[in-house]
């Protein structure tokens, strides 16, 4: 395995393919409402979280402003999307207008502030694109002609690609058919993701995280590839804040809270920083948590099952666990689910894991 | 000129409990090269144990603080011992992503021992107030700003004349270095976590006390820091009350003016305005007012 092929080998390039099989198949078979609709958020952010992944897993470039760039991506759909007749009006413009603008505007705000950003460094980078997430909340609960201010506003625009409606494509339900849209967006950012990083930005990229110094030397322009990756993780937030708000219907300047990036954050490094699919697991499996510690809370010790009884209430015990899953990957697999899967893959004969330093 | 005068006496407050919670960011800060963000959490269990200790077992208010900050230091200390050191040595965000998710926990274990609702504190200034020539203070704030000035001199003194002070200093300079000295890298830091567990209790007493109130919101106060922390350089205590009197009085001042003078940047823009600051700082200063220029080598 050299790293610059597609597929790390023959199995895993099958193991893809019967996955996209999978993926296409999920809503003509599974018609769970509960299901699809936590798969449509999952699919959602996974697209931000790769986005992320990125910046923070191939470049080194911390962020908790992420949600300020899926908030930006959002209120560019409806902006240009809603129907002109609402309120606050939209422009009714069509899926293919809409769509990859809301992911080139935040991309393009991305490399506006960029450079101020990329100056700083750990901590300070930290706490400042914090600052962004505050910043942000506030444009957005003033500028209410476009975002409805603290009402918010609903999201309604339109989802046909020509021939085809994702509002309900042949017989089947809204979310049935935004499931073929939102699951191959996340294909194709994958697809992107895998095809950048294993080649020369993608390279350059890892030499700016591992040293950066070193990389300077050998020629990458460090700004240039930081302030890159910068861009493409805006535009992919943007995106994924596109196609989150389509999925939720109706968004407020509070849905892209500090909460919102940290649950980005908490996605990378539970999925496994520095990997492609890292950024889908660690989408999966925090949007899947929720729905799993709910359906089996009856068995689970200390959890109040009524409003009067005492003990935790199950939004607690979701936020106790996701806060224990970030404590937890951190110090026991800083690789995240990505490499205990790899692992579990070397341990049945196939697939190397590459003997890589701390990730971040 | 009275409102002026209002506006910077609390604004000075105000700025006086940032540079509280400040200053425990960065004593960690100093032993670590981290920014601690459950800061806000020590915050809340300190006030919490205050709020048992005074109200439930009924001791006196000023040993119960005592017997809370000595507990939320102990916090700090197993906190630091059973998690933080094990990412000894791992990257700066992997660190404060683990204290994030600290935060997040406590945000919700907090409340679900001791309710959502604000809780009176019974602290013994209650709501009397003072007033100079008009101006009306209460008095809980004269005895914050005693507490602020306390804390500060305390820290000078301990990281001017303490061993342990010094070996801290030593730390934050060169870590490798410092431990070829002797120094124990491992009670440095424990020590710096029992410090800041310490002043988050004596922040949060001084911030529920009063009209206040103990809630489990309030650790914002730490979030709304950062940017006093950031503006006064990390690693400087002088930094962290000069970034917080800053910050208490640009949002204080703001508060009162924008409204009539600036509408145009909308309603509420006094409590971001620390942000607007702390970029603007930033910008011509990467390192903060107060800060050691990072140096770069290969």
């Amino acid at each position: 395995m050299d790293g610059l092929s597609l597929f790390a080998s023959r199995r895993s390039r099958n193991l893809t393919l019967a996955l996209i099989v999978g993926v296409a198949a999920y809503p003509l078979v599974v018609r769970s409402e509960l299901w699809l609709t936590v798969l449509l958020f999952v699919g959602a952010t996974a697209i931000g979280a790769v986005g992320l992944n990125l910046l923070t897993g191939f470049t080194g470039q911390v962020s908790l402003g992420h949600a300020f760039f899926l908030g930006l991506g959002a209120y560019t759909a409806c902006y240009l999307g809603n129907p002109t007749g609402g309120a606050p009006a939209g422009r009714g413009l069509p899926l293919f207008v809409w769509l990859p603008l809301a992911a080139l505007l935040p991309g393009l705000v991305g490399l506006v502030v960029g450079p101020a950003a990329l100056r700083l460094k750990g901590n300070y980078l930290a706490v400042v694109s914090l600052g962004l997430v505050f910043l942000g909340a506030h444009v957005f609960k003033q500028w209410s002609s476009v975002t409805g201010g603290s009402d918010g506003t609903s999201v309604a625009p339109s989802l046909a690609l020509g021939p085809v409606d994702f509002a309900g494509i042949g017989g089947l339900t809204r979310n049935q058919s935004l499931f073929f849209l939102v699951w191959g967006m996340v294909g194709l950012t994958t697809l992107g993701s895998r095809n950048l990083v294993r080649t020369r930005p993608g390279r350059a990229m890892q030499a700016v995280r591992d040293r950066e110094v070193a990389a300077e030397v050998i020629g990458v322009s460090v700004a240039r590839y930081k302030l890159g990756a910068f861009a493409i993780s805006s535009g992919l937030a943007g995106l994924s804040g596109a196609l989150y708000a389509v999925v939720l219907t109706y968004v407020e300047p509070g849905t892209w809270s500090l909460a919102l990036s940290i649950q980005f954050v908490a996605m990378i490094i539970v999925g496994g920083i520095g990997t492609t699919t890292g950024g889908v697991l660690g989408a999966l499996f925090v949007g899947g948590l929720p729905e799993v510690v709910r359906h089996y809370s009856a068995s689970i010790p200390f959890v109040a099952r009524t409003a009067s009884e005492r003990g935790l209430s199950l939004p607690q015990l979701n936020q106790i666990l996701f806060g224990l899953c970030i404590v937890g990957f951190l110090v026991l697999e800083p690789r995240g689910i990505a490499a205990l899967w790899a692992r579990a893959a070397h341990r049945s004969g196939e697939h190397r894991v590459q003997a890589r330093p701390h990730p971040l | 000129m009275t409102k002026l005068v209002e506006l910077i006496v609390s604004g000075t407050i105000r700025g006086a409990l940032y540079a509280l919670v400040a200053l425990g960011f960065v004593v960690i800060y100093k032993a670590t090269g981290v920014i601690n963000f459950a800061q806000g959490g020590l915050l809340l269990i300190g006030t919490y144990l205050t709020y048992n200790a005074h109200v439930t077992w009924g001791l006196p208010f000023w040993p119960a603080v005592g017997l809370a900050t000595a507990l939320t230091a102990l916090t700090g200390v197993a906190v630091e011992r059973t998690v933080l050191r094990r990412m000894a040595g791992q990257p700066v965000f992997a660190v404060i992503m683990v204290t994030l998710g600290l935060l997040i926990v406590v945000q919700q274990v907090v409340p679900a021992i001791w309710g959502y609702d604000r809780l009176n504190l019974d602290d013994p200034w209650g709501v009397r107030r003072l007033s100079f020539g008009g101006i009306h203070v209460d008095l809980k704030d004269v005895w914050a700003l005693a507490v602020v000035a306390v804390v500060l001199a305390a820290l000078f003194a301990f990281f001017r004349y303490g061993r342990y002070g010094l070996a801290m200093r030593a730390m934050a300079i060169d870590q490798e270095a410092a431990m070829a000295q002797g120094i124990s890298a491992r009670r440095v830091v424990a020590l710096s976590w029992g410090i800041a567990g310490a002043v988050a209790t004596l922040a949060g007493v001084m911030l529920a006390a009063g009209s206040g109130g103990v809630d489990p919101a309030k650790d914002v106060i730490a979030l709304a820091a950062f940017p006093a922390i950031i503006l006064g350089g990390l690693d400087s205590p002088v930094g962290a009350v000069v970034g917080g009197l800053a910050i208490g009085l640009s949002q204080a001042l703001t508060g009162g003016y924008q409204p009539d003078h600036a509408a145009f940047l909308g309603a509420g823009f006094d409590t971001v305005m620390p942000y607007v600051v702390m970029v603007l700082v930033l910008l011509a200063r990467p390192c903060g007012l107060f800060g050691t220029r990072d140096v770069v080598r290969a």
